[in-house]
């Protein structure tokens, strides 16, 4: 059935010459983001503000999005534990303050102690995956659920004592924690930020995605991003061309792990609050959607996926959220508009799976 | 107990298969330990309710699990539909036990329309049905939103001045009251048919297993099927029920704390007696081989001329449509419609709670539900007690149960896989 299907595809895409190598979703979310564009234009709304807020809202949620590409790569599936690598960035950046760090001193070391923290439990949830093979999604799903439930616990009773971050009475530290207070709050959207018009361009924010998703690029044209594609794309394969294929599964999701703590670090100080608690539960389903709209699949994924699907998807949301309170008042449409959106994507993606193993 | 008779190969491999059921005993016997504030009357009252109102919804998980498409997560899905009609019989004010039979004819209807479709969907990803069931139910959940929020008032025209209708005439409200049933709700509209206390019905339950233990047992003999007799776990469980009836009696006679515990819907409990008979004689049709045949190998059910696809749409069917009735039977007891969150927890817990029993993945019976929706109420009951007397703080043992509800299924269906790629592997060797 999956072949067949698979065919088709193929077929397809060699006679439709017009969208060339762009997917069926792809197509669609543009053309609805044009639509909603068009809608937004003549109830007036501003069309700079959109403009500018999709771009903070791609470059905030860009790293966490990329974070997709080497778990997909590796054949682990898209990675649904992005909140185990989200916790660890959020350790990281909370321990920083504790430790009175301000500014950029602050957010460096965040990622100091963000990333040796996500390599270390990266490694241990690759581990994981290698034992699960055929139901990776799944699992993956519950244990980012677990670690985020388990690190609620841990907020509420970690010996924290700076009074930036603790409650007014009691222990443990606030839900949100304002980044203002260290100075840190849109720190990197700020560094040569510059206005074309209307439209705010945050550069240092969109600086740091490129950096890394050219580094992320890079990996994957050098020998071992290479190997590890193989791996994903035909295990037996790879496995007979002498790749040691679980631990080429562990380093990816190890990358992965990191990407997603430093994506929660630069989102945190995008957005100017770091979320605590159940906040990263929900976090990984966005993302996946994300590269997903951009055109990859359960099993292959780009860079380039990244960067289309996250600009059109946080177009997509951006854009839909006053279209819709100006057009429906009253109604909280463009929530219900992204559930609808972000889990059919991911059913869709899901129906192109080739059966798993069993 | 089963689980020790079957697999005579070690303690370690039995711990390991009941890993999680030997945990939430762990867990909930030293909550009583720690805490001093629960009363044996308020655990038996707050339990006895949680297990009437939950079982009906565990026990709609078996049939798929059967018909191997794993853990139904989308049984969300019914859980909305059954929604759907209790709001419509709250729109119309209808109620009593007519109202409450329109909500389970019509919750039937839209569980099994949605039931077919996801059934489909599960057919297009196979081998991936769980995450494709979880994220079904998400997406379900956008349109039942956009039903209630935006349809029930822009496009459905509805007068504001309606109870359950926000004030500004669009979409539904947060929490709709059901209205108890003595002014023609559908609060206890089933639980009130008739109550018996506490112990009377631990005396009734008590015998009943013996009897039908022992009737068991006769009847395999005569059969000559007495191979399938295990004197051992005769004389164990029948024990176990004559004990049971045994502390029923003594505080009958002695008026203990047990008679202070709140009555017991006996209606409702039929319900659930009914649904366990029904689950096991449907396994004995036809189509219940069809499932078993499916569950165990799809390739060889479709070479022997099943139609695989069919039976699993049918076994989704079935599952949503139970799950729809058994929201009803959990709303009608909390009386109150919590329209948006109502139905969003209700997977999560109803497969923690048929994990905890001991069920897996290929595996489920109707005592791993009713054992393991007991197992996890206990738990639940507990852990702010818990959480309370040992750090001071019962958020933190809400917490915690959150942890245990996340880390349960994710440890569960951990150990099932890993053993079953542990055994493939040996065969390919």
């Amino acid at each position: 059935m999956a072949e067949m299907n698979g065919n088709g595809n193929n077929h397809l895409r060699t006679s439709g010459s017009l969208f060339g190598d762009i997917g069926l979703p792809t197509v669609i979310i543009a053309v609805f983001w044009v639509l909603t564009l068009v809608a937004g234009h003549f109830v007036g709304i501003s069309m700079s503000t959109l403009v500018s807020d999709t771009i903070k809202r791609a470059g905030m949620n860009g790293i966490l999005v990329l974070a997709m590409v080497p778990a997909i790569q590796s054949g682990t599936g898209p990675n649904f534990a992005l909140p185990i690598g989200i916790v660890c960035g959020l350790l990281g950046l909370v321990t920083s303050i504790e430790m009175d760090m301000t500014g950029m001193a602050w957010l460096l070391t965040s990622f100091a102690l963000a990333i040796p923290l996500a390599a270390a439990v990266g490694y241990g949830y690759g581990k994981l995956m290698n034992a699960v093979k055929g139901s990776e999604m799944t699992i993956a799903t519950y244990t980012g659920f677990s670690i985020v439930a388990l690190m609620c616990l841990a907020w509420l009773m970690i010996p924290f004592r700076n009074p930036k971050m603790g409650w007014f009475i009691g222990r443990g530290l606030r839900e949100t924690i304002q980044l203002d207070a260290v100075g840190g709050a849109q720190i990197l959207n700020k560094f040569l930020l510059f206005t074309v018009g209307d439209v705010i361009v945050p550069t240092g924010l969109l600086l740091t995605f490129a950096f890394f998703a050219f580094l992320v690029r890079l990996f994957f044209r050098s020998k071992l991003g290479i190997a590890i594609s193989a791996g994903g794309i035909n295990p037996k394969f790879a496995q007979a061309a002498g790749l040691n294929i679980d631990r080429n599964r562990i380093l990816a999701n190890v990358v992965s792990t990191i990407l997603g703590a430093i994506g929660i670090i630069v989102y945190s100080q995008s957005y100017g609050y770091a979320q605590l608690y159940t906040a990263p539960l929900m976090m990984a389903f966005p993302a996946v959607a994300a590269i997903l709209i951009g055109g990859a699949t359960a099993s292959r994924a780009k860079v380039s996926h990244v960067v289309i699907g996250v600009v059109l998807f946080q177009g997509l949301l951006t854009t839909a959220l006053p279209v819709a309170n100006e057009i429906f008042v009253g109604t909280d449409l463009s929530e219900i508009m992204r559930m609808i959106i972000q889990n059919g994507i991911i059913l869709y993606a899901l129906t192109q799976v080739k059966r798993g193993v069993q | 107990m089963d689980g020790l008779n079957r697999n005579s190969n070690g303690a370690g491999s039995w711990i390991l298969e009941n890993l999680v059921t030997i945990i939430f005993v762990a867990f909930t016997l030293f909550g009583f330990m720690v805490s001093s504030g629960v009363s044996v009357g308020y655990f038996f009252s707050e339990l006895s309710s949680r297990v009437f109102r939950n079982s009906f919804l565990v026990l709609s998980l078996i049939i798929p699990v059967l018909a191997g498409l794993g853990l139904n997560f989308g049984i969300v899905i019914g859980a909305m539909s059954g929604q759907v009609a209790i709001a419509i019989a709250r729109y119309f004010e209808m109620g009593g036990i007519s109202g409450l039979l329109f909500c389970f004819a019509t919750a039937m209807v839209v569980a099994a329309l949605c039931g077919y479709f996801t059934g489909r969907l599960y057919n297009k990803t196979r081998g991936q049905e769980m995450i494709a069931s979880l994220i079904v139910g998400f997406f379900a959940n956008g349109i039942y939103q956009f039903l209630f929020l935006f349809v029930v008032g822009v496009i459905i025209a509805v007068p504001a001045t309606h109870p359950m209708i926000k004030p500004d005439g669009v979409g539904i409200r947060m929490t709709v009251d059901l209205v108890p049933v003595k002014q023609g709700g559908l609060k206890y509209a089933l639980d009130n048919i008739y109550q018996v206390p506490f112990v009377h019905a631990i005396l009734a339950v008590a015998i009943g297993l013996f009897l039908l233990i022992v009737v068991r047992y006769w009847l395999n003999i005569r059969k000559g099927r007495s191979y399938l007799n295990s004197r051992s776990s005769l004389i164990v469980n029948g024990g176990l029920c004559l004990a049971l009836a045994g502390v029923a009696i003594h505080a009958m006679v002695t008026k203990s704390e047990l008679m202070m515990v709140r009555k017991v819907p006996v209606v409702t409990g039929l319900l659930i007696i009914g649904l366990c008979v029904f689950t096991v004689l449907i396994m004995k049709t036809k189509l219940g081989q069809d499932f078993r045949s499916v569950g165990q190998s799809q390739h060889t059910a479709e070479v022997s001329g099943i139609n695989v696809d069919r039976t699993r749409i049918i076994a989704t069917m079935i599952s949503t449509v139970l799950a729809s009735w058994g929201q009803i039977i959990y709303l009608q007891n909390m009386g109150t419609l919590n329209t948006y969150n109502a139905h969003t927890q209700i997977g999560m817990f109803s497969v923690a709670a048929l994990l905890v029993g001991g069920a897996s993945t290929s595996k489920a019976g109707i005592t791993h539900a009713i054992f393991g929706t007991i197992l996890f109420n206990a738990m639940f009951i507990m852990s702010p007690e818990i959480g309370q007397s040992l750090f001071g703080q019962a958020l933190l043992g809400e917490y915690f149960r959150t942890f245990m509800v996340y880390g349960v299924i994710g440890v569960a269906l951990g150990i099932h896989v890993w053993k079953a790629n542990k055994k493939s592997r040996i065969v390919v060797e």
